[in-house]
């Protein structure tokens, strides 16, 4: 084992470290949500994962940013095969320790390799498509300066990291031609030995400074990538499956029923209940629930995942329609606000300890009433999701909280719900007119 | 004048101790909103032409608590949905039918978890089975054969529970010409008044949605905008006017259709 080896080995454990840590931290901030129960229906979950997440099935809708994502995808997953390849070599000092099952190693790179300039290809498309092309959602009011720099920079890192890898293949080609040692005869070649005019006239040595110059290159930044996803967009690549397997399952017209106002509502209609008693005294240290969600821990752990899972596509609000007739809100911001006071909720934690209060909340701070009075409800930026995100969960929740524990509503709901208290109907109509309809012929 | 129509009501049915088949839910708007009274009328006749045994609550109906959740007043929603369990189970009531997609949602979905099990159908879906079963049969080449007819799907009955052939269904019972919109089915564009939008000026924008959904409708170049909801019919109806298209365009319920293809 070389000194290289070492390097290596210390590389790989620290980058791996790290990345294991942030994930941790993520892992403790969605954990910060409160508990919703969604471990039922294991089949249809499979089955949704499968469709949605493995198979793309949302992100078909769109047939040219989904055949581009598809490539990048199935790339992604595939060429990690070849990681593994590269992190046994750089551990033991081999090369190519798979060499030896021969024909298929062939069709085995040959497939990366095909793969790889297909990845390259549609990254190109994605950056002139987002910096050139004017697609709306590419370019909405939360698309600031960090989201697009974001996406620039995935797009960036992951077009190097392809071409380190098919220079790596290149070198490595015209050597195993020239008989160099330690480069075993293996592999086939069909995109990287497109560059053998390039490096067909270099000297073995060049070759070799190429060959591990884009091997060490492809590595390290594949492990900083790795270690730059926590706080990117490009999480989505570790969190889409989970997501989409935790959705929700029943219809999507159908809101929760907030159970400690069931409890209330019980005890208000209950005749037995003695309305002149005190309330229970509630447990020592006992925080009384909220009713809705003012801050990212009153929302559930699916909730702050979704956070987490979120691409900013903004597919959502492209749908929305009240971000299509120019109104404040949109879904994919509800969703980067959550995640943004998340993280900043985390960072807080992780300064000041657990009951740190910063006197700031999402609700307010992040997301206005104006954008939330918006919503119909219509549930069109949930269908949307290629990840099967809920920006309308969030939405209801940060509304109840306005209504029920700030009295904040719109002047006419104060009417209408007043209508529906008194005459059981949210317009001003006496209930004993309610069969009129059958005597007017 | 057409004739008086019999509505029978529960309190009647139950003193004289019979029980409906179903149990018509007018909902607020088909009991108050003069254009969507229309429709309860219609949804009536074809009831009474079909033969089906129904009855309404009549007064003692109250609004489901829709609105009230979807604008955040979950208190208020839970204590109208304990009212109308308290008085759907008094009479023993397990099958519902009803005109609103609203209605419809609140009650299968959400009255469950607070004790009310019922069994209840969009009035597009009963139709749907009462054709099926035979117990009604559309003329076909009446009034509407050839007529352009496009559906704007509810996004409670369509996105919200996956209801999308139903109302679709109908239509194609009626010689007429079903054209879709671009965005239709679990794409389809909300008309603008759900989430109790519908009782509160829009937020400050450049257009309002039900002008941006009937301009996609006027679009496909209609006769008629189907739709199986009294808040996009009143939606889809400001949007026609905004037009000044209402001479050539009707705004109709699935349920209009039906009962007048049928001449009732
Ligand atoms: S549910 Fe609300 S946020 Fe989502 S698309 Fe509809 S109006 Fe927009
Ligand atoms: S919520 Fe879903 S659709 Fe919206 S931006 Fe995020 S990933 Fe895209």
């Amino acid at each position: 084992m070389g000194i290289s080896n070492i390097i290596f080995i210390v590389i790989l454990i620290a980058l791996a470290g790290l990345f294991a840590f942030q994930v941790s931290k993520i892992r403790r901030n969605i954990l910060l949500g409160k508990d919703v129960d969604r471990s039922d229906r294991k089949g249809e979950r499979f089955a949704m994962m499968a469709r949605v997440a493995l198979g793309q099935s949302k992100m078909v809708v769109r047939p040219l940013a989904g055949i581009m994502h598809i490539f990048i995808y199935v790339g992604f997953v595939i060429i990690n095969l070849e990681v593994l390849e590269i992190i046994i070599d750089g551990i033991f000092g081999t090369h190519r320790i798979f060499a030896f099952l021969g024909g298929f190693y062939d069709i085995l790179i040959g497939s990366f390799e095909i793969l790889a300039i297909l990845v390259l290809l549609a990254c190109v498309v994605f950056l002139v498509r987002r910096n050139i092309g004017r697609i709306k959602r590419l370019h909405a009011r939360e698309m600031t300066s960090w989201p697009k720099n974001d996406a620039n920079l995935i797009l960036i890192i992951e077009i190097l990291l392809m071409t380190a890898f098919l220079s790596m293949n290149g070198a490595d080609y015209v050597l195993q031609q020239k008989g160099a040692e330690h480069y075993v005869q293996a592999g086939a070649y069909p995109v990287s030995s497109l560059l053998l005019p390039v490096f067909g006239d270099l000297s073995i040595s060049t070759l070799i400074g190429i060959e591990r110059g884009a091997w060490w290159f492809h590595i390290i930044g594949i492990l900083l990538f790795l270690n730059y996803l926590p706080i990117s967009k490009h999480f989505h690549i570790l969190l889409a499956f989970p997501n989409v397997y935790y959705a929700k399952l029943i219809p999507k017209g159908e809101f929760t029923n907030l159970s400690n106002v069931t409890d209330e509502v019980n005890l208000m209609m209950d005749p037995e209940a003695d309305p002149y008693a005190a309330p229970p005294e509630p447990e020592e240290g006992a925080v009384p629930e909220k009713f809705g969600a003012k801050d990212v821990q009153d929302l559930h752990w699916k909730n702050l995942m979704d956070a987490y899972s979120c691409t900013e596509c903004g597919r959502c609000t492209s749908v929305c329609p009240a971000n299509i007739t120019g109104k404040l809100l949109s879904p994919r911001k509800i969703m980067m606000d959550t995640r943004d006071r998340l993280a900043e909720v985390g960072k807080n934690i992780d300064q000041h300890g657990k009951d740190h209060n910063d006197g700031k909340s999402l609700l307010y701070d992040y997301i206005t009433p104006e954008e939330l009075w918006a919503c119909t409800t219509c549930n069109a930026c949930v269908d949307a999701c290629p990840v099967n995100i809920d920006p309308l969960e969030i939405i209801v929740d940060l509304r109840r909280y306005m209504l029920m524990e700030d009295a904040k509503s719109p002047t006419e709901w104060n009417s209408m719900n007043t209508n529906i208290e008194n005459n059981g109907a949210p317009w001003a109509f006496p209930a004993t007119d309610r069969l009129k309809w059958a005597e007017e012929n | 004048m057409s004739e008086y129509i019999k509505v029978p009501t529960m309190a009647e049915m139950a003193a004289a101790g019979e029980m409906p088949e179903v149990l018509f839910w007018v909902g607020c708007s088909g009991s108050f909103d003069d254009r969507a009274k229309k429709i309860t009328k219609a949804i009536v006749k074809i009831l009474h032409a079909a033969d089906v045994k129904f009855a309404v609550l009549g007064t003692e109906e109250s609004c489901t608590g829709d609105p009230a959740k979807r604008a955040g007043n979950e208190f208020l929603f839970q204590m109208q949905a304990m009212m109308n369990i308290q008085v759907l189970d008094g009479y023993g009531i397990k099958n519902l039918i009803t005109g609103c997609p609203h209605c419809f949602n609140t009650i299968k979905n959400e009255y469950p978890g607070l004790g009310g099990n019922y069994k209840i159908q969009h009035h597009s879906q009963f139709i749907q089975g009462l054709i099926n079963e035979g117990k009604l049969t559309i003329q076909g080449g009446g009034v509407f054969k050839g007529k352009r007819i496009t559906f704007h799907d509810p996004c409670y009955l369509g996105r919200g529970n996956n209801v999308y052939d139903a109302p679709r269904s109908l239509i194609e019972k009626l010689d007429a010409e079903l054209v879709e919109m671009k965005r239709c089915k679990s794409k389809g564009l909300c008309c603008g008044a759900g989430g109790a939008q519908m009782w509160k000026e829009a937020e400050p924008g450049n257009k309002e949605v039900n002008v941006e959904r009937t301009e996609e409708a006027l679009g496909v170049k209609p006769n008629i905008i189907a739709t199986g909801c009294p808040f996009c019919n009143t939606m889809m109806t400001d949007g026609v006017k905004n037009f000044n298209k209402e001479d050539e365009t009707q705004v109709m319920d699935v349920a209009e259709l039906i009962a007048q293809a049928n001449d009732l």
